[in-house]
């Protein structure tokens, strides 16, 4: 039996959720005494397909074609049932990305199987039945979730699993077979990504402001200091709603849920809504001028002051270390 | 055109989250039930595009008698009619199926869920309606629209969007961008009472997984704080106590 990973890429490069799929997949391999498979689709070359080798990838497929050039949930969700049922896979594994939630549900559909939907555990086994740990109550609380199907799906949120060598040599497969017609009924018009940008989902550093900031003209800062730290830009809720910055940018129960290794809060109350999406960060740091600000309880480092004063000096002092 | 738009009722974003002494149940008491703030986003939406009589708005939600006042509430939001499949809501798949269920015949244009919901965030709703149904779905919708019977959704991507065209019908997961949600005015409120809400039964489906038990997040330790006139301790603390740059 082999695990099947489902491994994403953006123009033909794989994205740093392929590698961290792929070194979960491996994970569990060792566990469970499987090999893995890992499946791309869309067109990867041959030397960016070899990568996954080192990961632990031991074959890799390839579904390459020019219908598949752009993601139709439909189509890609029927090629990875139709994979994993062809290598006999039990476990279906991918990343919990914007796409991932798009295709998990659908491959567990149709291969009747029980989906961990946005695991942040290594499963514990008991034979066939799996438990995971996920995220409930937007980030509010655990929830362990016992997978009690023969076949499972696993979708892992970004950033909840280091990348991992682990180096083995792969034989490469193409996949080939029709695609249903039906599931091409979608048209991809345009694609606008920022690719200057760190994507906030899979960002290790995150730099948030929020109504502290006072309107979008003060940005300037926060964006150079995310550029500094090579970090995504996020801000809250009422900073989205005003249009000082786009709903994409907003984190929070009701917006995107980060887990960074570093999220710096600037100017952002703390209030049980905002908390709840960034709550599992691995170090939080609030800059707020108001030393009764609720962000203060749940932060590992703070500074209480003006934010207009303290930021430019933090570009200052990080250029400083950047540049040693 | 006939839209259905699935609602979840979920503890308000306020809720303190707590769970029994055995952690096996989220404790209810005192919990203020609301529709799910992205359901709120999809059924302004759909209010939109049926409007001036191009449309009806069906809502329809899983659960038990309890849910009915946040159900009453998109009614009075403006929905024409509602359906309640009378079970406790096991979990997405359970739902989904449901819904699959009742709506397969409906002949529904447009089926509209959000998102995710705010209490298990499984974002799966939207997805397996569309594998069961046999239609197109979008998960993560920023902005539709619709002209005659083409949708023209952007979808969120990491980094940017996607534009894409797709025929009706399809299932779509709506977020923040699609509409502003709608407060329900006093006449809203009172044609509510009486506006039909059909209670069916549950079908009966078999569960995959289950979640056993929940944990609440250790707290955090206590706040270093680093003094404003000193703002390159934080750099140095960063660096080499929480190793993170
Ligand atoms: C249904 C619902 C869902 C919600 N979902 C979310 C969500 O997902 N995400 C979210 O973020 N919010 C959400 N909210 C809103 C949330 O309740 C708060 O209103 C919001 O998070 C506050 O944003 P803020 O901290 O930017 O603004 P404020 O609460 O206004 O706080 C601004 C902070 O900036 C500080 N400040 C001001 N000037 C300066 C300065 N010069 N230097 C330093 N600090 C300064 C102030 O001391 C204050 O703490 C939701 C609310 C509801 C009702």
């Amino acid at each position: 039996m082999s695990l099947l990973v489902y491994v994403e890429n953006t123009d033909g490069k794989f994205k740093k959720s392929a590698f961290e799929v792929v070194s979960y997949a491996k994970a569990i391999a060792a566990l469970t005494n499987n090999t893995v498979t890992a499946l791309s689709i869309g067109h990867v070359a041959a030397e960016e397909l070899t990568k996954l080798q080192k990961y632990g990838a031991e074959k890799i497929i390839s579904a390459d074609s020019n219908q598949l050039s752009n993601f139709i949930n439909r189509a890609y969700a029927h090629i990875i049932a139709d994979v994993a049922k062809q290598q006999g896979a039990q476990v279906i594994i991918l990343s919990n990305s914007f796409s991932g939630k798009g295709l998990a549900p659908r491959v567990a559909t149709k291969l009747d199987a029980a989906l961990a939907d946005g695991a942040i555990s290594l499963p514990e086994i008991q034979g066939d039945n799996w438990t995971l740990t996920k995220s409930a109550f937007s980030a509010k609380a655990f929830a362990k979730l016992s997978l009690q199907a023969p076949i499972k799906v696993i979708s892992l949120n970004p950033n909840a699993f280091e990348v991992q060598e682990n180096e083995v040599s792969a034989q490469l497969e193409t996949y080939e077979s029709q695609i249903p017609a039906a599931d091409l009924g979608v048209l991809i018009k345009e694609v606008v990504r920022a690719t200057d940008k760190v994507s906030l989902p899979e960002a290790e550093i995150v730099v948030s402001a929020g109504r502290g900031l006072k309107g979008p003209e003060n940005w300037g800062m926060i964006e150079e200091l995310a550029d500094v730290l090579g970090a995504a830009t996020a801000c809250s809720k009422p900073v989205s709603d005003a249009d000082w910055r786009p709903h994409s940018e907003h984190v929070g129960q009701t917006g995107i849920v980060v887990s960074p290794n570093l999220y710096i809060a600037i100017g952002i109350s703390g209030a049980i809504q905002h908390l709840a999406g960034v709550s599992s960060s691995k170090t939080i740091v609030v800059i707020n001028k108001d030393p009764e600000a609720p962000f203060f309880k749940v932060a590992d480092y703070g500074i209480v002051g003006d934010a207009f004063e303290i930021v430019p000096q933090l570009i200052t002092a990080l250029k400083a270390y950047k540049g040693q | 055109m006939k839209i259905l738009v699935c609602i979840s009722n979920v503890p308000d974003t306020t809720s303190k989250i707590t769970f029994s002494a055995d952690n096996r149940s989220f404790n209810q008491t005192g919990i203020q039930y609301i529709i799910n703030p992205y359901d709120e986003i999809a059924l302004a939406r759909a209010l939109d595009l049926a409007e001036g009589g191009k449309g009806t708005v069906t809502v329809i939600s899983v659960g038990e008698a309890s849910i009915d006042p946040t159900i009453r509430k998109a009614l009075a939001a403006g929905a024409d009619d509602a359906v309640r499949i009378d079970a406790a809501p096991k979990d997405a798949r359970f739902v989904a199926k449901q819904i699959a269920h009742y709506a397969k015949d409906q002949g529904y244009d447009l089926i509209l869920t959000g998102r995710e919901s705010i209490d298990y965030n499984g974002a799966q709703v939207a997805a397996i309606l569309g594998e069961l149904l046999a239609l197109p779905s979008i998960s993560i919708a920023k902005k539709i629209d619709l002209t005659d019977n083409t949708l023209t959704v952007e979808r969120e991507i990491e980094g940017g969007k996607e534009v894409l065209s797709l025929p009706t019908p399809a299932v779509i997961g709506t977020a923040e961008g699609v509409a502003i949600a709608k407060i329900p005015n006093m006449r809203g409120i009172m044609s509510a009472r009486t506006k039909p809400l059909t209670v069916l039964a549950a079908e009966e489906i078999s569960s995959l997984s289950e979640i056993i038990a929940y944990e609440t997040p250790a707290p955090r330790g206590k706040v270093t704080l680093v003094d404003p006139g000193n703002v390159s301790q934080l750099v140095d603390l960063l660096h080499t106590q929480a190793k993170v740059i």
